[in-house]
């Protein structure tokens, strides 16, 4: 008894300062998360319940407004609106845009001619490391009224010119985001399609499957940790998407392109409502939250 | 173990490190900010610059090299600060928050400086304007724009201006209109607009600001000389009310909407809904003959000037320049809306009283009037007004007798809030995604959300 009494104390303080160490080491990655990634989160969260302003009287008394910044959000037509654009830009510039040809592009280019793939993989990827606003500025200038998309299109036809940016604003911002964001995708897949044993395929080849079957039943299934890795990542960073929109349509015309990012920088910025703003941004956070636990939920991944 | 310790020593007396390093450095930009130029106050100036073609900064640059070679002891630095209209008052907002980034004085459209002033940005300039005799000088009307709402001067006005039809006369001459030409009623205005469609000239018949991306231009120099000309206002200011069930609302809609849709002599929505359509227009299209009529401000006159961004021989014979007409003619047969900006101080500038020394010869009779004439704005000063520089300005004749039936915005903490609205359902009519009806009912709800149900009418 006392011996079994004497071992378990000796493994129990060990058990502490071990404890006591791994908080010690850990520590100094703690305090920056505190600082620069917690504290900015929980500021967002109490100062969405206030009336924080940038001027007007409202800047000089910042005090607690309770849900007052909710309800009137639950009242405004504009954030539905918003939230319609967001899903809307989300779901076919990231899922069905990004993933889906970032993995149709990597499959393609499995098992291809070494300098064949370097080649656009290099096209791919330039789109990617492109800063935001120099893409934007390209597309304006291709879809403008003379830029160069309308020249190709009057010089072969009598169509005249067409405003996209305009007249398909939507259309326009989602086919930009898509040309700057698939090379994540590709490279994502890419990586994880590499690694798929040749053997496997090889099987399956010989137990007469078709090529439909292999990549159903087999690539697919293989790759479905980094399909849902990047669906979540891509997913997340196409709804924080502020500087392409905002450079190419500014949420217009009308609030045809106001996405909650730009929706959240008019109210906080352009109203003022900094308050306002702060209570927006938890939608998209809300948002992306839900994304990421439907993806991991019906992808039936650990991640 | 003592490795492992020594590692975890070394990280955090980086972590120590590094955060010394930056309140240090810190530190040493304040201390140094301060100390620049040796005995010499620096004295901050911030206005939105608009690059190349500034004419405030060809004025403040004429202005800086007179005051500094009078007073030795402050060196004027100039700190445009480089931004669309909209983002310029949110940027000076942000940087009047603290002492370390307040500019020493500050350009304030006089419709943000009574939210500023409310919200404890801007020091009350009383005692100074107290002794100061050139004070009245200055048009009475105007002080009132940089008064706050508790009584104190709060900025030191520099330009007010009108807003008119710019017109082209060789595009006029094409469609068969007079060379003096004066609209009585809107419906005049159709008229021109559709001779010029139906003239050989390929020349926009009528421009106007309809982009959510002009910001407060889109308010003030379209939506409200529109429904200012229909005899409503936007909020009463007796009542303290904002109009949101008028006919004027609907009506000032349905122009932008004749506009750009029903009779289609508007600008293409590529050039209209475009951030840069104000220079656009009045730098390259209005004096090229590629638009017959703007509805634009009268201080576009300091881009056809000597030094301006479009320079033009003879002013007069190209352009002409006419008072925008009431809805159906009523007296006096014309409106504007009149602005303005002035200079201010920040309550958390470093040294205000020399800020005010600055501002005091900014102020005098000739920078007033050198301003004016460079910036192509009007003076507020009356004495300004009688220098021969200013008389001989062209145009200026119709641009001060708008100003005879001038309207301003209202003084009201909401309404840079409510002015988004205006933009809103100007640009959805304009874009033609709402009926003036249905962005009148939007406007009506937008705005109702904003100023609460009680304070409408």
């Amino acid at each position: 008894m006392e011996n079994r009494n004497s071992m378990t104390d000796t493994s129990k303080r060990k058990k502490l300062s071990d404890n006591v160490k791994s908080s010690i080491f850990l520590s100094p990655a703690w305090i920056l998360l505190l600082v620069f990634f917690l504290t900015p989160m929980v500021l967002t969260i109490i100062f969405s319940f206030t009336n924080l302003a940038l001027t007007g009287a409202q800047a000089q008394n910042l005090r607690f407004i309770g849900f007052d910044n909710f309800i009137k959000m639950f009242n405004d037509v504009n954030l539905y609106n918003s939230i319609a654009k967001t899903l809307i830009f989300v779901l076919f510039s990231a899922i069905l845009g990004q993933c889906f040809l970032g993995f149709l592009i990597a499959f393609l280019m499995k098992g291809k001619n070494a300098t064949f793939r370097r080649i656009i993989g290099i096209a791919v990827i330039a789109a990617w490391v492109t800063p935001e606003v120099v893409v934007a500025f390209s597309w304006v200038a291709f879809l403008g009224d003379s830029g160069t998309l309308n020249s190709i299109i009057t010089s072969i036809s009598d169509i005249e010119a067409i405003a996209f940016l305009f007249e398909y604003p939507m259309v326009s911002v989602v086919v930009a985001n898509i040309w700057r964001g698939t090379a994540f995708s590709m490279m994502a897949f890419q990586t994880a399609l590499d690694d798929i044993p040749v053997e496997v395929e090889e099987a399956a080849i010989m137990d007469g499957a078709t090529r439909w079957k292999i990549v159903w039943n087999i690539t697919i299934p293989m790759v479905k940790g980094t399909i849902t890795t990047n669906l979540m990542l891509v997913t997340l960073q196409t709804l924080g998407v502020f500087t392409l929109i905002y450079t190419m349509t500014g949420g217009g015309p009308g609030n045809d392109t106001m996405t909650l990012p730009v929706y959240m920088y008019q109210q906080a910025f352009v109203s003022y409502q900094l308050g306002y703003g702060t209570a927006i941004s938890l939608i998209i956070l809300t948002i992306g939250a839900i994304f990421s636990i439907l993806y991991m939920k019906f992808l039936k991944v650990k991640v | 173990m003592t490795k492992r310790s020594i590692f975890a020593a070394i990280l955090f007396s980086s972590v120590l490190i590094l955060g010394a390093c930056g309140a240090e450095s810190e530190e040493g930009q304040s201390s140094d900010s301060n100390g620049s130029g040796g005995d010499k106050i620096p004295i901050e100036i911030t206005w939105r610059g608009t690059g190349e073609s500034d004419n405030i900064r060809r004025y403040l640059e004429g202005f800086e090299a007179d005051f500094e070679s009078d007073n030795p002891d402050i060196d004027v630095v100039l700190a445009p600060i480089m931004a669309s209209e909209g983002d310029y008052f949110s940027k000076v907002a942000l940087t009047m928050q603290s002492s370390e980034t307040a500019p020493d004085i500050v350009s304030e459209d006089t419709f943000m400086l009574s939210s500023d002033a409310n919200a404890g940005y801007l020091a009350s300039l009383d005692e100074y304007v107290e002794s100061w005799d050139d004070w009245d000088m200055f048009i009475e009307n105007i002080k009132t724009g940089t008064t706050g709402e508790d009584g104190s001067v709060y900025g030191i006005p520099t330009t007010t201006d009108s807003r008119g039809i710019w017109y082209n006369k060789q595009v006029f001459a094409d469609a068969g209109l007079p060379e003096d030409w004066q609209p009585e009623s809107w419906e005049d205005v159709y008229a021109a607009g559709e001779a010029i469609k139906n003239s050989d000239s390929e020349a926009v018949p009528f421009s106007m600001n309809v982009a959510k991306a002009n910001g407060e231009a889109v308010s003030m120099q379209t939506f409200e000389m529109l429904l200012y000309g229909t005899g409503e206002t936007l909020y009463d200011s007796e009542t303290q009310k904002w109009n949101v069930n008028g006919q004027g609302l609907v009506d000032s809609l349905e122009f932008v909407d004749e506009i750009m849709n029903q009779r289609e002599i508007g600008p293409s929505l590529s050039i209209a809904l475009n951030s840069s359509y104000g220079s656009v227009m009045t730098q390259d299209l209005l004096p090229n003959g590629g638009v017959g009529m703007v509805l634009d401000g009268n201080w576009n006159i300091g881009n056809y000037l000597e030094g301006g961004a479009a320079p033009l021989d003879n002013v007069d014979e190209i352009l002409g320049f006419a008072t925008f007409p009431t809805q159906n003619g009523e007296e006096p047969g014309f409106v504007t809306m009149a602005g303005g900006w002035s200079w201010a101080i920040p309550e958390n500038a470093q040294n205000q009283e020399a800020s005010w020394r600055v501002i005091e010869a900014m102020s005098s009779k000739e920078s007033q009037a050198d301003r004016a004439v460079v910036e192509g704005t009007l003076t507020v000063r009356k004495d300004s007004a009688e220098d021969s520089r200013y008389l001989e300005r062209p145009l200026i004749e119709p641009a001060t007798k708008a100003l005879e039936n001038a309207h301003f915005r209202p003084k009201n903490d909401l309404y840079p809030n409510v002015s988004i609205e205006i933009q809103n359902a100007v640009e959805a009519v304009a874009s033609g995604s709402m009926t003036p009806e249905e962005a009148a009912t939007s406007y009506k709800e937008a705005v109702t959300g904003i100023v609460g149900e009680e304070n409408t009418y």
